[in-house]
């Protein structure tokens, strides 16, 4: 068990926001008390840098092979801003068509809500075991363990989800919610909680790879029930869409006798040509492939051909509430691609637990708080989880403002505070606010706060800032300014042209 | 239900409606006799005037040898294709299932779909055997299967895709996804360069496949590993009309 591991907890229902919630993890502190554990912990940094480092490169490269991205890409960020736009109309036109191909459409206001329309689907599938294919929107409403109270198992059948399962553990990333873990712990995992993993497993990745394998075929061709995400939901056609890799995916909407499917309202596509887009720039942004290995694409149902029963429960959790944030909306275009966490310094070191929520990294510290209000501490604290370089920004494949909406939400927790110590951050806000309009602004800003590390003693904190920032040294250590900024590293080594790391990025402790 | 679907459509109109008036949203905010069916047709020409300067294709097919490209693209992840001219496609299905033998125990067994071109299957040799799908077969027999050979709907050169569209000659989905080896005759003419003419090739009604390489994981340490649950091996035979093998 890792430093940070001992802080986690189970997920539970907690942080109510106005309308939405999701688990937040139970015993989390907030995020600067969880990344300080996460720092000290040794292993999962190397392991956490060395995916991060290696995804980076392969991205970068992915994505230059295409010399119109950035076209892409905006015509992505349109397509998404065009539909959110019009959310009704063409949730109402993919419920229309889903239930002319067959399907029945469920809509659920909250977390609880989804859960229950998914546990009584899949009772009346007479289904005591459903197996799973990994889904952000199922994490949210903490579907498992909703689904072990009313008497289901629920098997995750995603390799990375298989490990954060049988290890009682927590995802760390979208993408890869096991890169917390190397092979060795893995197999340790295995070897403890797989009754039938074989004798003599060693840590070699084609081997635990092989053992998951057949662990999970006999419920793969048994399973009465399977559970899904969808990665896009096709207003004009109804079909919905399965981005995966491993096989598992097809597995689970392919060979139950019921199919339910959990997807987040901001999923519509308006049309089928806009696979043509988002078919490109997810894969690249992820997996740095030119494509995944499986995409499913089902239409309601078809005779002969899968499951004979299709569900599509439509999840708002707090996303209305998020559509209604002028600034904030911007983050329902977000597609899960994971490429934000892999650029993002502070997740790099923080790691995925210390944002407290199953979405992490830089979408999570503008999510999570929106989905969840920012009630909870642990909330409270996300928007406060980046040193606003801008890294996040430049990668998202749908052009996502990142930094823009923590600094509204940063606002925002300020607003909703009243404090003396607050106040004084709150200028810090608008300031920061100044200074991000302006990138030349932001780059004199730094070099100035690199002079900042004088005041820092041998530890690397600045124990102690004058007034008016006094309020806000005096309960926490500040960072100390990294000689060189993240924004100055990347402009000298476009990230992923070089290995080499600004010096003395780590800052604390 | 209705309730969360009313209530749920609320939101969304309020939370649209205050950020075209710049307004704070109410949420008691109802619609207007009317307001959906303006709310259809402004949606659908905003739709129709969006931005798509992207590239239809990121090789030109007049310029590109666009089957070459398929054929590079799809090993660089690790599939195995062959191209073959179209007369020469029986013998090399013939060798090709032959060659998986050895890994059956016994007569190795491989699904044929309906559909599926006779001609592709007339070298298959007598200690080799094809069993049909009709009646279906179950899970567990797909699961003992030496293998499974279809034809697909379309290919993408651009990403070395295949996409199957499971009609005639591919089957239902659990036939090229049980067994563990896959083997797909693709022909010339069904390559399209790039997404966008892939797409809009295909019936959106129809359950869609789209297979790049074989199954894979990077889960553990970002290590790539082939073969997970999907077939472990895919086996591409690119058939050509009048190109030399
Ligand atoms: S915010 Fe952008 S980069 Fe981050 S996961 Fe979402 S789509 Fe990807």
């Amino acid at each position: 068990m890792t430093a940070a591991g001992a802080r986690r907890g189970r997920p539970a229902a907690g942080g109510q926001g106005p309308h939405g919630s999701m688990p937040t993890y139970l015993g989390m502190p907030a995020f600067p008390e969880a990344a300080r554990a996460a720092l000290a912990d040794s292993q999962l940094r190397r392991n956490l840098a060395h995916a991060t480092h290696t995804i980076r490169e392969k991205r970068a490269r992915a994505v230059a092979e295409l010399d119109d991205w950035e076209r892409l890409r905006q015509a992505a960020k349109a397509i998404k801003d065009h539909t959110l736009a019009h959310l009704g109309t063409y949730l109402l036109r993919l419920e229309e068509n889903v239930t002319r191909a067959g399907g029945h459409v469920h809509w659920a206001r909250d977390a609880a809500e989804a859960n229950a329309v998914v546990a009584r689907l899949a009772r009346g599938a007479g289904a005591d075991t459903v197996v799973k294919v990994k889904s952000m929107a199922t994490q949210e409403t903490g579907l498992n363990e909703a689904l072990a109270a009313a008497g289901v198992t629920a098997i995750e059948t995603d390799l990375a989800e298989l490990i954060v399962q049988l290890g009682h553990d927590l995802p760390s990333h979208i993408l890869v919610p096991a890169i917390h873990r190397n092979r060795a712990e893995i197999r340790e995992i295995f070897r403890r909680e797989m009754p039938d993993a074989p004798a003599g497993l060693t840590d070699d990745p084609p081997r635990l790879t092989a053992a998951a394998r057949t662990h999970l075929r006999q419920a793969f061709l048994s399973a009465k029930a399977g559970i899904s995400g969808a990665n896009f939901a096709i207003a004009d056609t109804g079909s919905l869409v399965v981005v995966e890799s491993e096989g598992n995916g097809r597995m689970c909407v392919t060979l139950p006798e019921t199919l339910i499917s959990v997807v987040g309202v901001e999923k519509v596509l308006p049309s089928w040509r806009d696979l043509e887009v988002f078919l490109a720039l997810l894969p690249r942004s992820s997996t740095a492939e030119r494509m995944n290995p499986y995409t499913s694409v089902w239409t309601g149902v078809t005779p002969g051909d899968g499951p004979r029963e299709f569900h599509l429960v439509l999840v708002d959790n707090g996303r209305t509430d998020t559509l209604a944030d002028p600034v904030g909306r911007q983050a329902l275009r977000c597609i899960r691609c994971s490429a934000c966490l892999n650029v993002c310094p502070v997740y790099e070191r923080a790691g995925g637990h210390a944002y407290g929520s199953p979405y992490p990294g830089p979408i999570g510290a503008i999510l999570s708080p929106q989905l969840r209000g920012i009630a909870d501490p642990v909330d409270a604290s996300l928007p406060f989880a980046s040193s606003l370089c801008g890294a996040c920004y430049e990668v998202c494949p749908v052009a996502i403002n990142i930094p823009e909406v923590l600094v509204h939400l940063r606002a925002r927790v300020a607003d909703g505070k009243r404090k003396k110590i607050i106040s004084s951050e709150r200028a810090v806000f608008q300031a920061s606010g100044w200074v991000l309009r302006s990138p030349w602004r932001l780059r004199a800003a730094q070099r100035a706060g690199a002079a900042g590390r004088r005041l820092a003693g041998r530890s690397g904190r600045i124990r102690r800032l004058p007034p008016p920032l006094s309020g806000w040294t005096d309960t926490r250590d500040a960072p100390a300014p990294p000689p060189e900024s993240f924004r100055a590293w990347w402009a000298r080594t476009r990230g992923g042209a070089s290995r080499g790391r600004g010096n003395g990025q780590d800052g604390g402790s | 239900m209705t309730a969360a679907r009313d209530q749920i459509l609320a939101r969304i109109r309020a939370a649209n409606a205050a950020r075209a008036a710049g307004d704070t949203p109410r949420a008691g905010d109802t619609p207007r006799a009317g307001d959906t069916a303006r709310a259809t047709g402004d949606a659908d020409s905003a739709y129709a005037a969006l931005p798509r300067d992207y590239r239809r294709a990121h090789h030109d097919p007049a310029s590109t040898d666009i089957v070459e490209l398929f054929a590079g693209r799809a090993a660089d992840y690790r599939a195995v294709v062959e191209r073959v001219p179209s007369g020469a496609v029986a013998a090399a299905v013939a060798r090709i299932l032959q060659a998986r033998a050895p890994d059956t125990d016994g007569v190795p067994r491989f699904v044929v779909p309906g559909g599926l071109p006779p001609e592709w299957l007339a070298e298959v040799p007598d200690g080799v055997e094809l069993a049909g799908d009709d009646p279906p077969l179950s899970s567990a027999e797909l699961d003992r299967v030496a293998g499974v050979v279809t034809g697909c709907a379309v290919a993408i050169a651009e990403t070395g895709t295949i996409i199957l569209d499971h009609g005639p000659a591919q089957g239902r989905r659990a036939l090229t996804l049980v067994p563990d080896f896959h083997l797909v005759v693709v022909r010339a003419g069904q390559v399209a360069a790039d997404l966008a003419d892939a797409f809009a090739r295909l019936d959106p009604a129809r359950p869609h496949t789209l297979i790049s390489g074989p199954s894979a994981t990077s889960d553990i340490e970002l290590i790539r590993v082939e073969g997970v649950h999907g077939p472990r091996n895919l086996h591409i035979l690119l058939a050509d009309t009048g190109a030399s093998s």
